[in-house]
């Protein structure tokens, strides 16, 4: 009885690490994912963060904006990793075949939570890389390795967004969707640019959104927060995952029930 | 009928369906028996996949009753003994063959190795190219082999052969065979009525979300009376198709083709008329034309 059900823990445990393994391996080998998901925040980082802010404030942009590009970076990862994959595979059929199959419940989400944090943590090195070799940061390895983690867990929230993103809109409607919500969100918390560089307003209504909240956990690691509590805006994101998930899971419950494939 | 109601793998109970006002099923009542195959057919729209998307839990029911193994069936345990390949797999591209085969195999308690699923399906040389860069036909038996991976009890393949060559399609009812053969349940739904023909213990018409007709392949055709008859005659269709008995005439390729409630009559009338005629034949109708006539009825 209990080797029997050991084993059955075991099946199941394998079946969500052999999910996660190839559906990163998967998207890894797509282009059209990869090359904006790592590139973006990469290229972005070395121009504003490093060709354009030399000389200014003694490095200081350089480590503000490797807390804040990291956020944008795990950001795109897990709205487009999650959300537009989600949405293509709902159009296409995948998702149906595999909830005929008995696939265990949660290891297609699992699979793609996992994705995304892996991205995460390439983005999130590849911004070290750069930030110490050409930005001249230096930081505490405990800096380093709260920054990593907050990359890699910061992936959750967003991932919950995607997730109800995908499940409204077509595979092909999905991409301008995300873009629409993810590069102006990014702006208006002030992951490109500094909040008191932008007008007053903005700054304002920024605690609205959750890349926001991301973003100054992010900044108080590097000393450029505004002295906000990390627990509120961690509460705050906590409270995003919950409702986008259960948003998201009962639009897909739904959707099983319509009509064709 | 007792011992029949053990050996139920699968099983609809006065189903009913209605999405938004369109009616899909109607009160259906369809059972699934150890080591048969049951072919579900007819026309477009008229509630078959609906009917597997009830047996797997895919579409939730308005009335009735659904078993699979005797559970619910969105139990794991229930479908961790079936096997599934639906009409539009939406596999991604970029998967390769064996990272599909592996996840899926995963699914189950005691999988095929892969040396039998590559050889069940005709996997040879696929295993490592990435899906999106294979053909149509062997897209088809990708999804074959992920539908019989597990070993299942119980297979559906809806519509399994659709856009695969003759050769291809033979090789995958040689396939179905082999499995039934080693007791294996099928549940098919198919366009091509010489499937079912080739393939079908039972068959199921269906039509606007009954059942129009159920029973062996032979005793669906017995239904339908009518014969075929061909021959190389001087006579022309329009003249024929006036005949008593006769319910349609054509000429194909300078053969005359008629379809006859009672083939005796017209023979003997065809031979009077010309005596020259030749290479007569008289069959009865196929299984196609059964199913045209039932859903022509129904319609």
């Amino acid at each position: 009885m209990n080797s029997l059900t050991m084993l059955r823990s075991g099946h199941v445990y394998g079946c969500y690490v052999r999910e996660a393994r190839y559906e990163f391996l998967r998207l890894a080998r797509t282009p059209s994912f990869v090359l904006p998901t790592l590139l973006f925040p990469a290229l972005f980082y070395l121009l504003f963060g490093v060709v354009l802010a030399r000389g200014h404030a003694g490095g200081d942009a350089a480590r503000y904006l490797l807390a804040t590009y990291g956020v944008f970076g795990i950001m795109g990862a897990s709205l487009f990793g999650f959300g537009v994959t989600i949405a293509i595979e709902r159009e296409r059929g995948f998702l149906t075949l595999k909830r005929a199959l008995p696939m265990p419940p949660g290891a297609y989400l699992f699979a793609k939570l996992m994705m995304a944090m892996i991205f995460a943590a390439i983005i999130s090195l590849m911004l070290d890389i750069l930030a110490v070799t050409l930005g001249g940061v230096t930081l505490a390895p405990n800096q380093w390795l709260a920054l990593f983690g907050i990359n890699v867990f910061g992936t959750i929230p967003f991932c919950a967004v995607g997730l109800w993103l995908g499940t409204l809109v077509s595979g092909s409607a999905a991409p301008a969707l995300v873009n629409l919500l993810y590069l102006p969100m990014s702006f208006l918390s002030g992951l490109w640019l500094p909040l008191h560089l932008l007008p007053d307003f903005i700054s304002r209504f920024a605690p609205l959104w959750p890349s926001y909240h991301l973003g100054q956990i992010a900044l108080g690691v590097v000393g450029g927060s505004a002295g906000t509590s990390p627990l509120m805006h961690a509460g705050a994101l906590l409270a995003t995952a919950l409702a986008f998930f259960s948003l998201a899971l009962r639009r897909l419950d739904r959707a099983a029930d319509a009509p064709g494939s | 009928m007792k011992r029949e109601g053990a050996d139920v793998l699968a099983e609809l109970r006065g189903a009913r369906k209605v999405y938004a006002k369109l009616l899909a099923l109607d009160g259906l009542d369809l059972q699934l028996r150890g080591g048969e195959l049951l072919a579900l057919l007819g026309p477009n729209g008229v509630g078959k996949s609906t009917a597997i998307g009830l047996l797997l839990g895919l579409i939730a029911i308005d009335e009735g009753e659904v078993r699979l193994f005797g559970q619910s069936p969105r139990m794991l345990s229930a479908r961790r003994q079936v096997g599934v390949m639906l009409q539009s797999a939406g596999i991604p591209e970029a998967c390769k063959v064996i990272e599909l085969l592996e996840v899926t195999r995963g699914y189950y308690a005691e999988p095929r190795t892969l040396a039998e699923c590559v050889a069940l399906a005709g996997l040879d040389g696929l295993l490592h190219r990435s899906y999106g860069k294979l053909s149509g036909g062997q897209q088809r038996r990708v999804q074959f082999a992920l539908a019989i991976c597990g070993r299942p009890k119980l297979l559906f393949l809806d519509e399994p052969t659709t856009g695969l060559d003759i050769e291809a399609r033979q090789g995958l009812w040689k396939a179905i065979r082999a499995l039934i053969g080693q007791g294996c349940s099928v549940l098919l739904t198919t366009h091509y009525l010489e499937e079912a023909e080739a393939l079908a213990d039972r068959v199921v018409v269906l039509g606007e979300g009954r059942i129009l007709a159920e029973g062996s392949v032979e005793s669906i055709r017995a239904r339908v009376a009518h014969r075929r008859i061909r021959c190389t005659t001087r006579l022309s269709a329009e003249q024929i198709a006036t005949w008593s008995h006769v319910r349609s005439a054509a000429m194909e390729s300078g053969r005359a083709e008629l379809i006859v409630d009672l083939a005796e009559p017209v023979i003997l009338r065809l031979l009077i008329e010309d005596p020259d005629l030749a290479d007569l034949e008289v069959h009865r109708a196929g299984l196609s034309e059964a199913f045209i006539e039932l859903t022509r009825e129904a319609a």
